[in-house]
């Protein structure tokens, strides 16, 4: 499960990710942050089973949270050539056994990086 | 021995053999080439990229009163005019005055399908055409001829792109990410039309082709054409062709460019041919090199084969780098496929070359008045060691006439630098060493850098000059913008 997490003045100053992570035995991966002085932001991975644990901790301790569920898609100008494969940071894109581009969306995190390097502006965030 | 007419008859008969280029290898790794020339016919081969250098010549009929083109635009793309009065030629990488992320590539592609496209000209207003402007629109069928004519089409190998620089770089091989981040490629490799028949055999003047769906032609070697990195001029009605197999697209921080379907058919008329065509990924030899360099000669990274390319990863400076295509073989098998079908219905003849291709290696670059490198107008540095006094850089630089005094240590490696505005500011903090008031933080060149790049980083980050330094940080001397503006005259 991806989650974005959202952390106040408050929050953003205690060790909530290893908290979680030692009550919980949870293997939580890191996959973006963005932290601040009175704020900060998370994009993080957590397995599947030990998701209800870890999100009612989270909560307990005043962390925002979002379930990340629509992730990058691609429409029909897609041409299979493979620009976007190098460029992704978590290999969301692949090429299946007929050649053709296919991603893997569970995997993506937002990033964006593959819109603009895209030669056909097949690739986008649905709203 | 057979003859492209044989062939020609089986297809009228319907009893030719066709193969795609991939069923090919398969068959040659069963049967020897003397074999395969009995069982196959023709092997169909194929790409699909992006080809910069492709554009149409279009007749747009005559206006009343009648006009002749000074200047032309389709959808705010300018089209080259400088022909009899309604000709013009749209090149696929010319960019929209207004529209963004669209160009020459995209008219074509409208055209190909159905829309209308915005047609503005100007005119020069002559006795014989007296009209002066013109806007109207106009779709595919309202114009006369719309020929395809591209200059350098189906490379058979091309030099894959990495980038040592720290920063991303977009570039006409697409984005490249910093510090070794990303290598991509072009071309299809073992199935692509040239790299199956190398010695052009049975590839050259008048060879009928398969150009995005329509038939199409040979014209000639294309630009820049030097096997094995050979390339072909082509083309092919506009009208007939498909849009599945023409794609519109733009590389951010180069221009558009168009995806083109390309699909030869290769007659097996000999052993030797049959033999050519059993070429592999492995066997098709290019470079990896580094964009991070903005030379023409940009460095050799390391040599590959097609097959590391296509396995997705290579190893750079001993890490796994992660590879991107830049062409499609999805689509490429889908060209190869349609038209052994097209052939075998008897709906694509084969046509033999009426001329060869040339075979030898050669490719000029540009003759220049002269390469203008930072080398070539810096100036001896006048250097200062950071733990001087102030008034020692205020008397160097009055003595010397300088602005810009590099810092630098015993060994002559840069530390920092000082400007006469450091030491203004100097005197109002009541700062007395050098150390205290110079910049650590030095924006730099090579020696060997272009003056463009000199000019284009004192316009990015607003500084007057750059030390000159070599690989060690030592430096060698200074660029300053006064000197750079007597240079170029402005």
């Amino acid at each position: 499960m991806l989650l974005l997490l959202k952390f106040d003045a408050r929050t953003v100053r205690e060790p909530i990710i290893s908290l979680t992570a030692i009550k919980t035995g949870a293997l939580i991966n890191i996959l973006r942050a963005d932290v601040g002085a009175r704020r900060g932001e998370l994009i993080v991975e957590v397995p599947d089973q030990k998701a209800t644990e870890v999100l009612e901790i989270l909560r307990k301790m005043g962390v925002e949270i979002q379930e990340i569920t629509k992730s990058i898609a691609k429409n029909e100008n897609c041409v299979h050539c493979g620009a976007c494969v190098s460029i992704c940071p978590t290999e969301v894109f692949y090429f299946n056994g007929e050649n053709r581009v296919e991603l893997r969306a569970e995997k993506c995190i937002h990033c964006g990086a593959c819109i603009k390097v895209c030669p056909t502006s097949a690739l986008y965030f649905p709203l | 021995m057979k003859t492209i007419e044989e062939i020609n008859e089986k297809i009228r008969r319907g009893e030719v053999c066709v193969v795609t280029a991939v069923e090919m290898k398969e068959i040659l790794s069963q049967l020897t080439p003397e074999e395969a020339v009995k069982e196959v016919d023709v092997v169909t081969t194929g790409t699909f990229g992006a080809m910069c250098s492709t554009g149409a010549f279009i007749n747009f009929g005559h206006s009343d009163p009648p006009i002749k083109f000074r200047k032309v635009w389709l959808n705010d793309v300018e089209a080259y005019a400088g022909l009899a009065a309604v000709d013009a030629f749209l090149g696929a990488t010319k960019p929209s005055e207004t529209r963004e992320l669209y160009g020459g590539a995209h008219v074509i592609e409208d055209l190909v399908s159905g829309k209308e496209v915005e047609l503005r000209a100007l005119g020069y207003g002559t006795d014989c055409y007296p009209r002066r402007e013109i806007e109207t629109s106009v779709s595919l069928e309202d114009l006369n001829q719309v020929e395809m004519v591209n200059p350098r089409n189906a490379y058979q190998r091309y030099r894959a792109a990495t980038n040592s620089s720290d920063k991303l770089l977009r570039t006409y091989m697409g984005t490249l990410l910093p510090n070794f981040g990303n290598v991509t490629f072009a071309g299809t490799g073992e199935i692509s039309p040239l790299n199956n028949d190398p010695n052009f055999r049975t590839i050259g003047i008048g060879t009928r082709i398969f150009l995005c769906g329509a038939k199409g032609y040979v014209i000639g070697e294309g630009t820049q054409h030097s096997p094995p990195f050979g390339t072909l001029m082509v083309k092919g009605d506009l009208k007939e062709m498909k849009p599945e197999f023409l794609k519109a697209c733009y590389f951010p921080g180069y221009a558009p460019s168009i995806y083109l379907g390309i699909g030869i058919p290769i007659p097996v008329l000999d052993e030797e041919i049959a033999k050519a065509l059993g070429i592999r990924d492995s066997e098709i030899k290019t470079t990896i090199i580094d964009f991070g360099v903005a030379r023409r000669q940009r460095p050799v990274i390391k040599e590959v084969s097609y097959a590391e390319l296509k396995s997705g990863k290579v190893e750079i400076n001993g890490e796994e780098v992660r590879v991107s295509p830049l062409s499609s073989y999805y689509m490429a098998d889908r060209i190869m496929r349609d038209l052994k079908k097209m052939i075998e219905k008897g709906e694509f003849l084969l046509s033999a070359p009426v001329e060869r291709l040339k075979q030898t290696e050669s490719f000029k670059p540009m003759k220049q008045k002269e390469i203008r490198i930072v080398k070539d107008v810096m100036a001896r540095a006048i250097t200062i060691e950071e733990d001087l006094g102030i008034e020692t850089a205020a008397r160097l630089m009055i003595e010397k006439s300088v602005n810009h005094l590099p810092v630098v240590d015993r060994e002559g490696t840069l530390r920092g630098i000082v400007t006469s505005w450091d030491i203004a500011k100097a005197v109002m903090r009541k700062a007395s060493k050098v150390s205290e008031i110079m910049t650590r933080d030095v924006i730099t060149v090579y020696p060997d850098d272009p003056i463009a790049i000199a000019v284009s980083r004192l316009e990015k980050f607003d500084i007057s000059a750059l030390p000159v330094i070599d690989a060690k940080k030592k430096v060698l001397g200074i660029v300053t913008s006064e000197a750079l503006s007597k240079l170029l005259g402005r």
